[in-house]
């Protein structure tokens, strides 16, 4: 794959109140590439549900680090990794299928189909006691003014 | 989290951001107005809601099965064009009723 244009990395503790923060500073960096309304809110709603799992699975018992890491490729291509260093997922195929979760009532079970519906391609890797880094590209339309240039 | 009573029924609204971090106690509160109040008619207002992803999602599945116990009906109203889009992806729309035109947010 081609370098990035730009791109940008955070790290904070896998606190709930930190999901809000991820969710803006996600949309505050892809701005520059001017997106409409529905492509930036997907981009939101995508990492809240990456970084909530993270929170709920990846660290249980703990708090422990999320990095956030958000890069514009050419054409407005955008590239989301969060990534952990928790528990992991066993069985990424059933953890990915629909209403399935371990979580609490709280919890919807829907977290990967809204991932899925909302962004191009979503990757996840895992290894059971290491973390979980889940990669979500997204293609934005090139506007006037934005052109994908950065 | 406002409650209201009115003439069809109780009205619930709620506000702000509905992520994980909020949707634990904002369940819970739900829950119990539910059950101490076993309405039969629910209306949950989104209209307040300036952020929704999946935790919405189980709120309304979980007043919808709470209120289909008491034999009661559940309507949602006031979703944003945000939130309708993690209703829509979910299919909630085929098991909850949502009325109210969507506000553009």
């Amino acid at each position: 794959m081609k370098k990035p244009l730009n791109s940008m990395t955070v790290t904070f503790d896998s606190r709930s109140v930190n999901e809000g923060f991820a969710r803006v500073c996600a949309a505050s960096f892809v701005a520059q590439l001017d997106p409409t309304m529905d492509e930036l809110n997907d981009l939101k709603t995508a990492v809240s549900e990456a970084v909530t799992n993270a929170i709920v699975h990846g660290y249980p018992d703990c708090v422990g680090k999320i990095t956030l890491s958000v890069k514009i490729f050419e054409n407005s291509l955008v590239e989301i990794l969060v990534r952990d260093k928790g528990r992991g997922i066993s069985d990424i195929e059933k953890a990915r299928q629909p209403l399935y979760t371990t979580g609490g009532k709280e919890r919807s079970g829907m977290g990967f189909t809204i991932m899925e519906s909302f962004m191009d391609q979503v990757t996840v890797r895992s290894q059971p006691g290491k973390g979980t880094a889940v990669r979500m590209k997204k293609r934005l339309s090139v506007r006037l003014g934005a052109g994908g240039q950065v | 989290m406002v409650i209201e009573q009115k003439e069809e029924g109780l009205s619930v609204l709620l506000e702000g951001e509905l992520g994980h971090h909020e949707a634990l106690s904002a369940l819970r509160s739900l829950e119990e107005t539910i059950s101490q109040q076993s309405p039969s008619r629910l209306e949950l207002d989104f209209s307040g809601v300036s952020f929704m992803d999946s935790s919405g999602i189980a709120l309304v599945v979980q007043s919808a099965r709470q209120m289909g116990a008491i034999g009661g009906s559940l309507t949602v109203r006031g979703v944003s064009r945000q939130a309708m889009r993690v209703f829509d992806a979910a299919g909630i729309p085929r098991i909850v009723r949502f009325v109210g035109k969507e506000e553009k947010r």
